[in-house]
């Protein structure tokens, strides 16, 4: 067999490389493209939401739309056995095997999707009326407060959607859909231009 | 756009939602002893009945989960939604209370 090393490592490029982000219309409503992450979805019975709380400093939250986090880590509810935990890049190798050891004995799966997904902060005073041209969910803080996270769609994709703040979104799409979703986003926020 | 109940989640756009077919077509036991009508008839031949019909939805984009709801044909109009698993509701009862 021969022996193949690369002389240069390999280059990564974002899917976010080149996208138009940057827009007049940063004031009302900004783009950011989110750094790389660890993500697993995570499915089981009950006991898996205290079961991961070993391995994850948390439990993962049972409340409908519900996110946890701590320890820069992030726990969504994703459905009644579904869940998504987000962490740092660095954690890539050591965060399924950690979790697999803490719900060992319940009846679970983890699969690592953490190249599925890119993520980008949608962010500004009119985020919420920016992603509602896409969105048909009610996204005021009394229907959709801070910490609310939730499986929704945007126009055409399906996004998880995770309020960080009163006028912060983070939105995870798949990596495939990213060029369609700053497109669509782009089109939607040029009124403020 | 219609607000559908998911048992699960609440009130969702309609857009989270697909359509799942009649609901409470159960496989019958013993399918290998029955006729070809019988199972052509339980795979193909639906109700499809002007006013009220049970069927089976998904919040696709949501939980996931499958639920059954009781919508009324004519109206469009969802009379109730339950999980999954649970008993077929009384569709006369509902007719009454529907008429309002």
């Amino acid at each position: 067999m021969a022996d193949i090393a690369l002389k240069e490592p390999a280059l990564r490029r974002s899917v976010f490389d080149g996208l138009p982000l940057a827009s007049k219309a940063a004031a009302a409503c900004a783009l950011e493209p989110l750094p790389p992450a660890t993500r697993l979805a995570v499915r089981g019975r009950p006991g898996v939401a205290e079961a991961a709380a070993a391995a994850l400093g948390f439990p993962l939250p049972t409340g409908v739309c519900q996110s946890a986090e701590g320890g820069g880590r992030a726990a969504f509810w994703l459905g009644p056995d579904e869940w998504l935990v987000i962490a740092p890049e660095a954690e890539a190798a050591t965060l399924a095997p950690t979790l697999e050891q803490a719900l060992a004995g319940v009846p679970h799966a983890i699969v690592d999707v953490s190249h599925r997904n890119v993520a980008l902060t949608v962010s500004g005073p009119r985020a919420a009326y920016v992603l509602n041209h896409g969105c048909p969910r009610d996204l005021s803080l009394s229907a959709f407060p801070v910490g609310t996270v939730s499986r929704t769609i945007l126009g055409k994709v399906e996004v998880v959607l995770w309020r960080t703040g009163p006028e912060s979104f983070r939105l995870e799409c798949w990596r495939t859909f990213a060029e369609w979703v700053v497109g669509f986003l782009n089109e939607a926020r040029r009124e403020f231009e | 756009m219609l607000i559908i109940r998911c048992p699960i989640c609440g009130d969702r756009p309609e857009l989270e939602f697909r359509y799942g077919g009649e609901g409470h077509v159960a496989r019958p036991a013993a399918t290998e002893a029955l006729d070809d009508q019988t199972v052509a008839d339980r795979l193909y031949m639906r109700t499809n009945p002007k006013g009220l019909t049970v069927e089976r939805w998904r919040h696709v984009h949501g939980c996931g989960r499958f639920f059954n709801a009781v919508r009324d044909t004519v109206s469009d109009f969802f009379v109730t939604t339950y999980k999954a698993g649970e008993p077929r509701p009384d569709l006369d009862a509902l007719k009454k209370e529907a008429v309002r």
